[in-house]
């Protein structure tokens, strides 16, 4: 019908309805209010053109009531959009607690994605259909950005901290992934595809990838190799703290404030852990800037978090 | 007055050859000095615009390489908002009108009003060699840390012109304000000043006040990358995001600069041409101090999804909101202006009600992306770019039209021909709409802004706005031709020839180089057309074609 | 400003006297903006960084620091000094407050000069590629306040080397201007001074003096 001619994006996740609706809803009042004006305009053109026999009496153009009218009106109509804009925005902040985390790294040009299973992809993203999926997003040089417009989700990626998205694809299907942050000579060939499919054939796909380690298991093996061990083992003579349960727990810093250890506090610790020094510790920890590349950093935090509890998952925002 | 014959030559015939230009101080003539610049740079930008146009045709990339592509659109950007948009109406008409408008000799600093457009000219040689030495990719936001530590184009150099040609916006912020504040006219009270004088005060005091921020952000990031200091560079400690702040601290305000002074101009012509008083004069005057004011406050609304933390977006959602409501008020007020006129349609008119239909549609764009959730959407896709080219071309390039065609009988002491003129400005309207429109479909689609290549479904829509582009780069050739046939052999105007009033039509076209045999003096408030019907003998200038 | 000598848009130069100061006045509003946006970038990352920044900031001379205010401050009164000399009509003198204030200002560039190549040898000033060879905690965030140290204070000395460009051209064609233009000169690049020495006087405690 449409000739392949496209006209509106799919609305393949749990909140694209919701702001099609708002799109939908604000599209209309802005096409009403634009008909009305170029009716009013076209209207006075008509009638009052020069030499037109309206008319014309009438005082100096100016009327309080009027114009108290037009802008109350305007105020109103617009914070009842902010209003409704802020609400499906603030969903973007409340992930469920069961989701799914995969770690995304943004790098010129290219998406690196790697499952909980350890499953590594390169511009691809496979995820299963109606479970709550985060992408944890690190960028190893400038900013990127994560946008599915199937999803009508998007998340830049900014060097040295790390960011999240979340989303739970509908239906299945292969969506566009673009890079929306413009990074430089490639930019417009830094993306790729989003296939959502049923849960049982996501776990067949994940099967069916050649079986790396898992992300926490490289993490682990990253925690000897780099001998944080050494000093966070329990058979270590250095005083260090055990980091058993560290992810989402307060910790006591020696300068009487306590942080939650989330993982912006992990990340810092590790790359200059002279920030915030554990309480009751000697500042001895070396800093591993420049050691620990972000993917790594990626395993690191991957394992770190596997020490703990399950179900901290509301921590990491 | 009005209705004296043939004008003296004025200002134009006083002293010829390039010295007589170059080294002047009259106020009149600079204006002219800029407005050759600033044609010049518009076509060079457009150029590149339909360059870009034309690459974007098909899906691939085909006709430029990727880094040429990104330069191409960085330099659109850049020479297109710094070298002609910002000082477009302020350096032209507002400095060859408000001495005029106010009924003063000349602008309150002649020399320094000269330096601006030397240092002026400086910035744009640092521009433009930049570009010839093999342009720059960072996007006119040079956003880090990409352009301090990865981009391979001349980043300082742009950036130094951007920050030289900063201290010519300060320079003519200050002239103005000064002016507006101590050369009115015995009279001429504040509730008496034409709205084209309010406007260009509101957007000096951005320029003086938000200027300085963009310039202390290019300096940091000329320091980062000529001298490694890493404020911005996370490795050193810095923050990437502390540029974004900076950056759009000083560019919402400057969007502010690029309209204020096409709400000014409209605000003259609608009346002019529908021989009304502007409706709610008090309205549209303040609510121009609320934009310049409202506008320093929303920055944060380009960082909805950069990291920033939530609330702060919400805050920034909220404000955007606000600002938008002086913005309602003034476009309602236009609307009713035409109430009980007398409105003939020539170009100047023609191009007043384009603007108003381009700058609403893009207003409301505007609402659509401060609503937070729709912009996680279409934040960095052609959304946008439609929208601030709505307004910005479609708004601020239709009013700089429409006042260039207004005053240009003052401006050369000739008439252009309505006929062409009308005819270039609906070629204008249609060409505009056919080629950005089109855009909103793709932005709302996903198609991300910046992409030198896309996914082939996107191709239709595409090809639209590239045609739409071309014929729009007709209607913009258009003027160049007849407006310059005219300069030397339109026929001569009348003092003035719209009937209008405005103390810039009470002296001769073009004007005595000190613009007023005698300092008017005022007794009326402005747009004191006549009421209640009575007729108003207006001049036609094919009439006087005919004389 | 001090540029347009004459203007012929003013009829009295009384009045274009007070335009003169009124414009001096809004560019130094809009230098306050300029070093407004830095101060404010240092302050959103001394608050996330305030220890390594406290601990860096101890590198800095102090006795050096403390002098170039007092520098500073003097030549803050040699000014005004010429202002009042000036509008006494006692030319000479104005002459030499002027000169004077010169001087001070020159003795403030060489003394941050001395610092600074100080601090290039204590490798604390990581520019220009010179080695950063800082022991104290947090390494990466000290050398954040270093750049931005190094970054406001050159800002800084930028605007003390253009009032001093304008001063000595003031001094040059002094014997040419009139009188009435000489006073008009004389006040504003006062009011420019003053501004810059004030900016001082908020960089000092700003960089120096944490937690000190
Ligand atoms: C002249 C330039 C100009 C102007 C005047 C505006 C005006 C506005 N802009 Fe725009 N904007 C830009 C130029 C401009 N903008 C540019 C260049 C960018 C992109 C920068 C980049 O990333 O490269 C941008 C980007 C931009 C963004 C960020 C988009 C993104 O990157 O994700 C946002 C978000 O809030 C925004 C909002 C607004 C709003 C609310 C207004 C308001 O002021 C609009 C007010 C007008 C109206 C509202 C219409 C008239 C009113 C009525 C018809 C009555 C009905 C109104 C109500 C009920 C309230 N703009
Ligand atoms: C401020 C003013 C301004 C103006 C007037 C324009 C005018 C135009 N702009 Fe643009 N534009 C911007 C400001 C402006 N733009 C900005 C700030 C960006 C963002 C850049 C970035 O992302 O960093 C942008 C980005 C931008 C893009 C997005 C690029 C991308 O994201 O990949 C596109 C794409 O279509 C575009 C198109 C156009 C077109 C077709 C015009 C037309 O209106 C042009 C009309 C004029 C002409 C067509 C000239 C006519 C003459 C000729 C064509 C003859 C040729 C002349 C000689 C060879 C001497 N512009
Ligand atoms: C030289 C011994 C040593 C090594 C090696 C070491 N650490 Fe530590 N680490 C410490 C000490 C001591 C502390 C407590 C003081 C502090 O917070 O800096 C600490 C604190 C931490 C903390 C914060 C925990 C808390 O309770 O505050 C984390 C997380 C951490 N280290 C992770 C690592 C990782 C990951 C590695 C390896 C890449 C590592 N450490 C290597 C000694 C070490
Ligand atoms: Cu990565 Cu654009
Ligand atoms: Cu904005």
């Amino acid at each position: 019908m449409n000739f392949g001619i496209p006209f509106t994006p799919p609305e393949a996740s749990s909140i694209a309805g919701s702001i099609d609706t708002l799109f939908y809803t604000l599209l209309a009042f802005a096409i009403a209010l634009g008909a009305f004006l170029a009716g009013l305009v076209v209207f006075y053109a008509v009638k009052y053109r020069a030499g037109s026999k309206a008319d014309r009496t009438g005082e100096r153009g100016r009327s309080l009531p009027l114009e108290l009218t037009w802008t109350v009106a305007s105020i109103l109509i617009a914070f009842v959009i902010f209003g409704w804009g802020v609400v499906l925005f603030l969903h973007r902040e409340h992930p469920p607690l069961d989701a799914l985390e995969i770690a995304g790294l943004g790098k010129q040009w290219m998406w690196e994605f790697r499952h909980p299973g350890g499953q590594r992809e390169i511009n691809e993203l496979h995820i299963p259909v109606g479970k709550a999926v985060i992408v944890s997003l690190a960028s190893q040089d400038v900013i990127h950005s994560f946008f599915v417009p199937a999803f009508r989700v998007k998340q830049d990626v900014v060097p040295g901290r790390t960011t999240h998205v979340w989303f739970i694809a509908e239906e299945p299907g292969r969506f566009h992934l673009f890079c929306t942050q413009y990074c430089g000579t490639q930019h417009s060939e830094m993306g790729g595809w989003v296939t959502a499919m049923p849960p049982e054939a996501y776990a067949a796909w994940l099967g069916n990838q050649d079986h790396a380690e898992t992300l926490a298991a490289d993490g682990e093996r990253l925690f000897r190799a780099l001998g944080c061990s050494g000093c966070h083992g329990n058979s270590s003579k250095v005083r260090a703290p055990d980091l058993a349960g560290i992810f989402g727990r307060p910790v006591p810093l020696n300068n009487r404030q306590t942080v939650i250890a989330d993982e912006r506090y992990l990340r810092d610790s590790i790359l200059n852990p002279k920030k915030e020094i554990a309480a009751g510790y000697e500042p001895v920890m070396p800093s591993f800037d420049g050691l620990v590349d972000e993917g790594e950093m990626q395993m690191l935090l991957a394992y770190l978090k596997s020490l703990s509890a399950p179900a901290t998952g509301e921590a990491n925002q | 007055m009005s209705t004296e014959a043939l004008s003296p030559p004025g200002y134009l015939s006083e002293g010829a050859g390039p010295a007589a230009w170059l080294l002047t101080t009259d106020h009149k003539r600079i204006a002219w000095l800029y407005l050759a610049s600033l044609t010049a740079f518009f076509f060079l930008g457009g150029a590149f615009a339909v360059l870009m146009r034309v690459e974007l045709a098909t899906p691939s990339g085909d006709l430029v390489s990727d880094d040429s592509y990104n330069r191409l659109f960085s330099l659109h950007g850049i020479i297109m908002i710094w070298f002609f948009l910002v000082p477009s109406i302020p350096a032209t008409l507002g400095n060859f009108l408000l001495p005029l408008m106010v009924g003063a000799r000349d602008l309150a600093f002649p020399r320094l009003n000269l330096a601006s457009w030397y240092v002026f000219m400086l910035g744009s040689m640092f521009a433009l060699f930049s570009v010839l030495a093999g342009g720059v990719d960072t996007g006119w936001t040079f956003y880090t840390p990409l352009s301090t530590l990865y981009a391979n184009g001349f980043v300082s150099m742009a950036a130094l012109g951007v920050f030289i040609v900063g201290f010519s916006t300060i320079m003519t912020g200050i002239n103005f304000i000064v002016t507006v504040h101590t050369l009115r006219a015995p009279g001429l009270t504040w509730f008496r000043l034409p709205i084209f004088v309010w406007t260009m005060y509101a957007t000096a005091l951005v320029m003086v006040l938000a200027t300085p921020v963009l310039a202390a952000s290019l300096i940091l990031i000329v320091l980062e990358r000529v001298f490694g200091i890493g404020i911005f560079n996370p490795a050193l400690g810095g923050d990437p995001l502390l540029f974004q702040h900076l950056f759009w601290f000083y560019s919402h305000p400057a969007v502010y600069i690029m309209i204020l002074p096409g709400m000014g101009v409209v605000s003259e012509v609608l009346p002019c041409f529908s021989r009304r008083p502007l409706f709610g004069y008090k309205a549209v005057a303040l609510s121009s101090m609320a934009i310049a004011v409202f506008g320093f406050l929303v920055w944060g609304h380009h960082m909805f999804v950069s990291g920033q933390s939530a609330y702060a977006g919400v805050l920034f959602s909220f404000l955007s909101f606000c600002v938008a409501i002086p913005s309602a008020i003034k476009v309602f007020n236009w609307s009713l202006t035409l109430r009980k006129g007398e409105i003939s349609f020539e170009t100047p008119m023609l191009y007043a009600l384009f603007f108003l239909a381009l700058f609403t549609f893009g207003g409301l764009a505007g609402l659509f992306l401060a609503a937070l959730a729709i912009d996680v959407h279409v934040h960095d896709t052609y959304f946008v770019v439609a929208h601030f080219h709505y307004i910005m071309v479609g708004g601020m390039v239709t009013a700089y039209m429409a006042g260039l065609h207004f005053w240009w009988p003052k401006l050369t002491g000739r008439l252009y021909s309505e006929t062409w003129g009308r005819i270039a400005a609906t070629v204008t309207f249609l060409g505009f709409n056919l080629t950005f429109f089109p855009q909103f479909v793709l932005g709302y689609l996903g198609m991300p802004r910046r992409y030198h290549t896309y996914p082939p479904e996107f191709q239709f829509w595409h090809v639209l706005s590239s045609a739409g582009a071309v014929v729009l780069a007709i209607g913009y050739l258009m003027p160049l031709l007849y407006l310059g046939w005219s300069m030397f052999r339109g026929a001569r105007a009348p003092a003035n020839p719209w009937g209008a009033t405005g103390l810039e039509w009470q002296t001769a076209s073009p004007p005595p180089p000190h613009n007023f045999e005698t300092t008017p003096k005022v007794s009326r408030p402005a747009y004191d057309y006549p009421m209640k019907g009575l007729r108003h003998e207006k001049f036609s200038p094919h009439k006087e074609e005919a004389r | 400003m001090s540029a347009s000598n004459e203007s012929v848009a003013f009829d009295t130069p009384a009045r274009e006297r007070r335009a003169d100061a009124f414009a001096m006045w809004i560019f130094v509003g809009s230098e306050a903006m300029l070093f407004g946006a830095i101060l404010l970038v240092f302050f959103m990352a001394r608050i996330s960084y305030g220890a390594a920044f406290a601990a860096a900031s101890q590198r800095l001379s102090l006795p050096l620091g403390t002098l170039n205010t007092v520098v500073l401050i003097t030549s803050s009164f040699a000014m005004p000094l010429a202002h009042l000399y000036a509008s006494a009509g006692r030319w000479r003198a104005a002459l030499w407050s002027l000169a004077a204030t010169v001087l001070l200002g020159l003795g403030f560039l060489g003394i941050k000069t001395a610092e600074y190549t100080m601090e290039f040898r204590e490798g604390i000033a990581p520019v220009l590629g010179a080695p950063f060879t800082y022991d104290g905690p947090d390494r990466v965030h000290a050398e954040f306040f270093f750049g931005l140290y190094f970054a406001m204070t050159s800002l800084h000395a930028l605007h003390l080397i253009g009032g001093i460009v304008v001063i000595a051209g003031m001094l040059m064609l002094w014997t040419r201007a009139n009188e009435a233009s000489r006073l008009r000169r004389v006040h504003a690049i006062g009011l420019y001074w003053h501004f810059v020495d004030i900016v001082w006087v908020f960089l000092f405690p700003v960089l120096y003096l944490i937690n000190r």
